[in-house]
Parts: C-alpha cells; sequence; structure tokens
C-alpha cells in the first residue's frame, strides 16, 4: 500500500517535473509579452532529439558536451522564432499569435521529422540504470537527477527574478513596458531573453525526461498542451505557480494512472484544468484582472 | 489569381443575396472542371470544413470567443450519427438532426460556464473540452473502435445505396449556401449586431441591454449544431471516421481556416476552408514536407496578411475602386 | 466659480411628479483590496432634473456608477430604481428598466459601424430571439429598420451623420464621447448617468457637450452626471452630490455647494484638477 504510494508519488513528481519545466517556460514569455506559445513543447522534444542524435546516433560528442550543445541549439531555435516569427507580428490579435505559435510548434516539429524522421530516441541514464529503494518504492535514478535539476533551477530561476534588476524588469513587462524601459530595459531584450529561457528550460527537460520516456518528433504537441495546463493551473503569468501547477498535475495523473485507470491520465489533467477555471477562473493562485471603466 | 480578384470584387460589392448568388453558382460550375471523383472527395472536404468554419467564425470571429475545441463537436456529430445507425439502426436522415440537436443542447449547457473564461482562458477550457471528447473516443474501443476508427455502411434511400461522391458533393453544397445563409441573416441582425458588440466591450453591451450570457451561449450552440452536422455528413459522404477527426490539431485547423480567410467575415471562412483543405489534399507530393510547409505557411499569412485574404484583398480592391 | 455664472432654468418637456425617486441609493459601499471606493454612501436622484457628482480623483464617482450600472457588485447597500430594488439585477436587466450610463474609460464597439453601434443601444426594445434572426423573419427585419432610422436620427442629434458609415478607429475622442451618448439614448432612458463628458474635450467642444446635455434633459431625461469641469456642473446642475475618499461630502444646490466650507476644504486640498486626460 505504502510502496505504491510512495511509487505514485515519485513517479508523480518526475512526470510533473517536466510539466513544470514547460509550464515556467510559458509564465516567462506570458509575462514579458501576454503571449501564449503553443510551441513550447516543442523545444523538450529538440533538447531530447538533439542529445539523442549527437550522442546515441551519431556518437560526434560525449553526453556531458551532447547535452549543453543540444540545449544551446534549442535556446537558439528559441532566439530565431522569437525573431523571425514574433516580432514581426507583436501587435496582432490573440487568435493570430495563437496560430502562429502553433505554426512554429508545426514547423519546428516538421523539420525534425524529415531530418531525424520518425522513429523513438533515447540515450542511457545520467547514472546507469540503478533504483533507490524510498519506502518500499524503487525510485529511478534518473529520477533524481530530473527532481534535483528542477529544484536547482528553481532556485536560480527565484535569485533571477527576485535580486537582479533585469530579472525585476521582466516580470513585469508585459504589464508595464514603460516601468522596464524607465530602469533602462529595452523591452525588445526582455522578450527576447524570455523567448531564449524558456526554450532552454524546455530542452533541459527533455534532455533530464528522454532516457526515461523515450523521445519522438511528435511529443511536443501534448507537452505543450499539458504544460499550457500547468501554467493556467498555477495562475497565468507566476513561473512559480507553473511550477506548482506542474507538480499538482503530474501527481494527480500519476495517482488517476495507478489508482482510477491508466486509459485516461491523459484527460484527467485537462478534467482537472476545467475543473479549476470553472471554480477559480484565475488558476489556483492567479486572479483575472477586472476591466476598468 | 484573376478568380481571386473577381471574387473579391463580388464580395466587396455584393448585396448579401449577390453574394449567396455568386456562391450558388460556383459551387454548381466547379464540377465541370473535376475530371475524376477525387476532386468531388476533395470539394467534400472542403464544404464540411467550410460548415464548420461558417459557425466557428461567428463564435469566435464576429463574437470574439475562441474555441480551440470544434472539432470536438464535429467528431461528436460524426460518431453520434454512425453510432445511432449502427447500434440501434436509426436511419441516418433521423440520425443526424437528432444527435445535432442533442450536441446544440449539450453545448448551451455548458457554454454558460465556459464562456465566462476570456482569451487565453476560454482557450484553455475549449482546447481541453476537444481533447477529453478525442481521448474518450480514443479509448471508448467497444463503442467507437479507438483509434482504428469506426466504418460505417453506406446510406440507403429504400432501394438506393447512397454511395456516390457527386451526390454527396451535391448535398453538401446546398447545406453550405444554407448554412452561409443563416449566417450572414444572423450577423445582420439585431442579435448578430450584439454578438459584435460583445466582441470588443461586454461591459457596454451590458450597458445596452445585451444578455451577454445568453448571447453567448446560443451562438456557441450554433456553431457546435453546424459543426455536428457537418460531422454527420462526413459520416454519410466518407463512411469512415477516426478519433484523429476530433483531435486538437483538427480544431486548430478550423481556427487556422478562419483567422487566415479573415475573422469576422463569413466568405473568408470559405475561403480559408477552401484553401487549407484542398492544398495539402491537392499536392500530395510534398506529402513529407506537408507540415514544414504548412507551419511556414501560417507563420508568413499571419504576417503579412494578419487580417486573413479576403478583408485585405477586399481592401485592396475597395481602394482601387474608390479611387 | 464667481456668482456670475449664469443659471439656467430648464423645464422638462414632459413634467415629472414632483420629487419623484427614479433613483435612490442606500448605504452603498464598496471596496478594492484595502480601498474604500464607495464608503456608506446614499442619496436620491429625483426624476426631470440635471444632477451632479462631483469629487477629487478618486473619490469613487466612477465606482459608485459601476455600481448603480451592475457592473461592479455592492459589499453592503442597495440601489433602487423606480423605487425597485435591483442591487441584484444584472446589468442588461437594468438597462431594460430604464437605466442607461456613458463611459469616463470609452467602450469602443470597435467591430461596428457608427450607425450600428447606435443600432445596439436601440435593440434594447427589438426582437431578440436568435432564431428569428437566423432566418431573417418579418419581425427581424422590421426590428432592423426601426433602428436604423432610430440610430440615424440619433447620430444626426448629436452630430455625427457624417461618420454613419465610419469605424470607432476612424473616429476622433470627441466624437466616440458623442457617439457613446448616442448610443446611450437610443434605449430611450429614464436615467442617464454621463461619467466625465466633457474631459479631454476642448472649450468649443465642450461648450457643445454642454447644451447636447442640457437638451437632453429638455427631452425628459433624467440625468447625473460626473465632471471635472465646474463652470459646466454649476450651470447646469440643479442639485450636486459632492464625493471624497469614498464618502458622501456635501449634497446640495450649486450654491449652497460653492459655500460649503467642507467643499471648499476638499478642494484646496485634495485639489480636484479641472481636466483628466
Ligand atoms: N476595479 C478596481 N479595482 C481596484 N481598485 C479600483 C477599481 N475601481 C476603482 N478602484 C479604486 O477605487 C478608488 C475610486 O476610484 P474611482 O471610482 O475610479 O474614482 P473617480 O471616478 O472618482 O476618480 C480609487 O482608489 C481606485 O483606484
Ligand atoms: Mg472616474
Amino acid at each position: 500500500m505504502l510502496a505504491d504510494f510512495a511509487q505514485f508519488t515519485a513517479s508523480g513528481l518526475t512526470r510533473g517535473a517536466i510539466y513544470a519545466l514547460v509550464g515556467m517556460g510559458f509564465a516567462i514569455i506570458y509575462n514579458a509579452s501576454n503571449i501564449i506559445n503553443f510551441a513550447q513543447g516543442e523545444f523538450v522534444m529538440l533538447g531530447g532529439m538533439l542529445t539523442a542524435f549527437l550522442f546515441t546516433t551519431t556518437g560526434l560528442l560525449p553526453i556531458w558536451l551532447a547535452v549543453p550543445v543540444a540545449i544551446a541549439a534549442a535556446t537558439i531555435a528559441g532566439v530565431a522564432f522569437y525573431r523571425l516569427a514574433i516580432e514581426p507580428a507583436q501587435r496582432a490579435g490573440l487568435a493570430t499569435l495563437i496560430i502562429i505559435t502553433i505554426g512554429g510548434s508545426v514547423l519546428l516539429r516538421g523539420i525534425v521529422e524529415v531530418t531525424l524522421g520518425k522513429r523513438e530516441f533515447v540515450f542511457p541514464a545520467f547514472s546507469g540504470e540503478s533504483n533507490v529503494q524510498v519506502l518500499g518504492a524503487s525510485i529511478a535514478s534518473q529520477s533524481l537527477w530530473v527532481l534535483g535539476t528542477l529544484a536547482i533551477v528553481a532556485a536560480l530561476l527565484w535569485w533571477f527574478f527576485e535580486k537582479t534588476l533585469f530579472g525585476k524588469a521582466m516580470r513585469a513587462t508585459a504589464q508595464s513596458p514603460l516601468a522596464a524601459q524607465l530602469v533602462g530595459i529595452e523591452t525588445r531584450h526582455v522578450l527576447l531573453v524570455s523567448f531564449a529561457l524558456a526554450a532552454a528550460l524546455g530542452a533541459l527537460g527533455g534532455v533530464l525526461t528522454t532516457p526515461i520516456t523515450l523521445t519522438r518528433y511528435d511529443i511536443g504537441i501534448m507537452l505543450g498542451l499539458k504544460g499550457f495546463a500547468a501554467t493556467m493551473l498555477g495562475g497565468l503569468g507566476n513561473p512559480f505557480g507553473a511550477l506548482a501547477g506542474g507538480l499538482v498535475l503530474g501527481l494527480v495523473e500519476a495517482f488517476t494512472g495507478g489508482y482510477v485507470s491508466s486509459g485516461y491520465q491523459d484527460a484527467i489533467a485537462f478534467l482537472l484544468i476545467l475543473t479549476v477555471l470553472m471554480v477559480r477562473p484565475g488558476g489556483l493562485f492567479g486572479r483575472v484582472a477586472m476591466d476598468r471603466v | 489569381m484573376a478568380t481571386g480578384t473577381t471574387l473579391s470584387a463580388a464580395i466587396s460589392l455584393g448585396a448579401p443575396l449577390g453574394r449567396l448568388a455568386i456562391l450558388s453558382a460556383i459551387l454548381i460550375v466547379l464540377p465541370l472542371s473535376f475530371p475524376n471523383p477525387f476532386f468531388f472527395d476533395v470539394a467534400v472536404k472542403v464544404g464540411l470544413s467550410a460548415i464548420v468554419c461558417v459557425g466557428l467564425n461567428l463564435l469566435s470571429g464576429y463574437a470574439g470567443q475562441i474555441s480551440l475545441g470544434h472539432a470536438g463537436f464535429f467528431a461528436l456529430g460524426a460518431y453520434g450519427t454512425a453510432l445511432l445507425s449502427i447500434k440501434l439502426g436509426v436511419h441516418g436522415l433521423i440520425a443526424a438532426p437528432v444527435i445535432a440537436t442533442v450536441v446544440g443542447l449539450l453545448a448551451h449547457v455548458i457554454a454558460r460556464p465556459i464562456l465566462k473564461l476570456k482569451g487565453h482562458y476560454l482557450a484553455m477550457a475549449t482546447l481541453g473540452l476537444g481533447i477529453i471528447i478525442s481521448i474518450v473516443l480514443n479509448r471508448e474501443i467497444w463503442l467507437t473502435g479507438g483509434p482504428d476508427g469506426l466504418s460505417v455502411p453506406a446510406m440507403r434511400l429504400g432501394e438506393f445505396k447512397l454511395r456516390a461522391i457527386e451526390f454527396w458533393y451535391w448535398i453538401v453544397a446546398a447545406f453550405l449556401i444554407v448554412a452561409v445563409w443563416l449566417a450572414e441573416n444572423l450577423v445582420n441582425s439585431p442579435a448578430g449586431r450584439s454578438l459584435r458588440a460583445l466582441h470588443s466591450s461586454e461591459i457596454a453591451a451590458a450597458t445596452a441591454g445585451v444578455d451577454v450570457p445568453r448571447a453567448k451561449a446560443l451562438v456557441f450552440a450554433f456553431s457546435a449544431v453546424l459543426a455536428s452536422i457537418a460531422g454527420a455528413f462526413f459520416v454519410f459522404a466518407e463512411r469512415f471516421i477516426t478519433p484523429a477527426d476530433a483531435g486538437f490539431l483538427r480544431s486548430v485547423e478550423f481556427l487556422t481556416m478562419i483567422v487566415f480567410g479573415g475573422l469576422g467575415s463569413t466568405y473568408g471562412a470559405l475561403v480559408g476552408a477552401a484553401i487549407l483543405t484542398a492544398l495539402p489534399q491537392l499536392v500530395a507530393a510534398f506529402a513529407e514536407y506537408k507540415h514544414v510547409a504548412i507551419g511556414i505557411v501560417l507563420i508568413a499569412t499571419m504576417i503579412f496578411m494578419p487580417r486573413g485574404i479576403v478583408p485585405t484583398l477586399a481592401d485592396l480592391f475597395g481602394r482601387r475602386v474608390g479611387r | 466659480m464667481t456668482s456670475s455664472i449664469v443659471r439656467l432654468r430648464l423645464e422638462p418637456m414632459i413634467a415629472p411628479q414632483p420629487s419623484h425617486r427614479l433613483l435612490e441609493i442606500r448605504n452603498l459601499s464598496r471596496a478594492f483590496g484595502g480601498v474604500k471606493a464607495v464608503n456608506d454612501v446614499s442619496f436620491v436622484v429625483t426624476a426631470g432634473r440635471i444632477h451632479a457628482l462631483i469629487g477629487p480623483n478618486g473619490a469613487g464617482k466612477t465606482t459608485l456608477f459601476n455600481l448603480v450600472a451592475g457592473v461592479v457588485r455592492p459589499s453592503a447597500g442597495q440601489v433602487l430604481l423606480d423605487e425597485r430594488d435591483v442591487t441584484d439585477l444584472p446589468t442588461a436587466e437594468r438597462a431594460q428598466a430604464g437605466l442607461q450610463r456613458t463611459f469616463q474609460n470609452l467602450q469602443t464597439f470597435s467591430e461596428l459601424t457608427a450607425l450600428e453601434s447606435v443600432m445596439v443601444g436601440a435593440h434594447l426594445r427589438s426582437e431578440p430571439s436568435f432564431l428569428k434572426a437566423l432566418f431573417n423573419t418579418p419581425a427581424i427585419r422590421q426590428a432592423n429598420a426601426e433602428a436604423r432610422d432610430r440610430a440615424e436620427m440619433l447620430l444626426q442629434r448629436v452630430g455625427l451623420d457624417t461618420f454613419r458609415d465610419s469605424r470607432s478607429d476612424a473616429m476622433p475622442y470627441g466624437a466616440l464621447k458623442r457617439l457613446d451618448i448616442a448610443r446611450a439614448l437610443a434605449a430611450e432612458p429614464k436615467l442617464l448617468l454621463m461619467d466625465e463628458p466633457a474631459a479631454g474635450l476642448n472649450p468649443a467642444e465642450t461648450a457643445t457637450m454642454r447644451d447636447l446635455i442640457a437638451d437632453i434633459a429638455l427631452q425628459g431625461v433624467t440625468v447625473l452626471l460626473v465632471e471635472h469641469d465646474m463652470k459646466l456642473v454649476m450651470s447646469i446642475a440643479e442639485t450636486i452630490v459632492v464625493l471624497d475618499q469614498g464618502q458622501k461630502l456635501a449634497e446640495g444646490t450649486p450654491d449652497e455647494i460653492r459655500r460649503s466650507p467642507e467643499v471648499i476644504r476638499a478642494y484646496l486640498g485634495g485639489g480636484i484638477r479641472r481636466r483628466r486626460s
């Protein structure tokens, strides 16, 4: 009983960590631009696919070098996406921007599909296939890598957003571009950095989880949507809300899969977010602003 | 591009009934250029997308309420009609309207809580709704056949088996004209004006006396009914349906079609549906690069024609005439 | 604010019953976070006059309008319209009961032309049926025609006939303010709340606006006016309520208000700005 519970908790947190990383990316971009970047899940795919390509498939690089190179490449893709697709359309309406980011998602997926193919990719866990026994559950060492990295990333982000001037400016650019400009920070740079940061977070998530879940050119769609749900759950525009939302989502999925029905694991995320939005239209930790007339 | 200009001329100058006549004429003449049944099949798919888009455009284009879940209603219409006739032996001609009514009522009920949400929250909620529907269709294999899809026998009318795609072309074309007529009527009515008003300010619309939740719920339900009917026709004409037709990407395609054609323009919805449905079918040679091409087309159109094809062209032409 | 200002006596065309309580506000309160935007305010608006609500920025005037119109819910107190408690009615039903308002932060229907925007106001009393609209029944055609006639007449009345087919993004600010008024009048209100109609207007436009407000009242619509232009307020309002920091500071005729020591203190201390952009 306890062992099951511990097992589901561990797999829920691992699963939730990836939603959290994707969700934080959503929140960071939303803060800077009021844009929901539906291409966010593709960077998870890119991180995993590129590492696998560089390390396993071609053996070009050792794993400790393949990982940063893959993350850097995904980050560049994120920046390029911003410069080529988002920046020229800044003033477009909600539906137009949604479609542009979905277009970006389809494009990234298509490029990988054509260049790397449709098969599954994987590379070995960082510390081998060892397991750790906790409360009768056996937890893959890679899960510890995932959770440990998430904790470090969260701490670094907290420091960045709370303690650095640039980070503070980034949090509020969407609400008041003027405030950012007053402290000498250009909106354009904030946007660029937020797209880069979000892409890097996603790619990192892909690198960490690929040894556990495998990866394929089309895994980004569902991950993107789940990350979006995590962000909404936590309250749009708050990276740490997204972190919490992601972990909650992962846990709920794991427990539903474990105790109820594994077939409806994917549906539960959306059922949860629908229910939450009905009760609290601003998410668990957020509020919807009222129109002032 | 010559036809494009003529079309936009007709659109910018014609009275609503004039436009409807032109649309009818195009739909009647078009088959003359079809070399084989494959073209009829593509045209039927275009027509069905167009019917969904005409409804979705009322909701998202005119009333400004984004939906990323309308493929769900299409699928409910398709599976509902198919299952009613397969499992219970109800004739398709009865099953389709019954299911459309049920879908409309269902949509009306969920519309009130869902359409309280705005912007991205609404996008999330409709997206979730569509995905839940598609997951159920995937999982309940005993009923739906699961990911492999569901085959449906041809509709029978007395002695006749209605399998010819040419026949369904005419049915779909006729219904499309009806849908456009209904939509254009609505847009130019008090109810339609209220919808366009609440698009930009719900507070001002309510102040003017518009029952905003009611108006939104009705247009949501109507768009769901159109999607459901299109789904039913899809099952009649194609005799096969899979859960992919209900998926998130399908919903995105519908939204893309109306934005591509021009939000808030019924004929834009038609043009968007026609181009984005027909192109991938006709350039099958590109199959491998399909996603790359679609991605580029989406991004480029949204950047260079953010208002969509039809309003942009109509403006260009209108200005030339004005001079 | 000198005594040389000429007061206009406005005789309404439809003589209302004396002291008919068109709007009654009872102990109305609403806070946002820690800010008591409206704090235990009560007053009565009698039919057939121009009344003004004045006070420094942030006094709670717009919030009070939002409470009366049903855009914001009160935390305590009641709103009575025509002696009927409407505190829990949604905005649209208050419109049915004869209430209209204009907005300080302009709310334009950017998807509609000027004519269509005013038609939306006129639809308050026309056929709302969605089903009939789909089939363009004779009732719908008649509603359209009537609304169009009324809208055209009103556009002319506020001097916007040249903008008939323009969208809001092609109209100057002053025109949009008058469009807002035409939209409100199209619903044939008993009570019209106007939130800073002269703000952002130049002196000539302000004079036109003043005439328009006087004219509206002449037609039998009771007006409750929020305005920072004291010259305008003093010249057309019959009674004035002064709000400061959410509370009612004073109430009376323009002369009484001008002499009230509390008001003078609030004005000099809080500094009512004549205009806000
Ligand atoms: N929707 C709102 N959310 C938060 N605070 C508000 C809101 N509306 C008004 N306030 C606050 O209430 C106070 C009164 O504002 P308002 O009614 O707009 O004043 P006025 O119209 O007299 O200038 C102000 O402090 C304002 O910031
Ligand atoms: Mg105000």
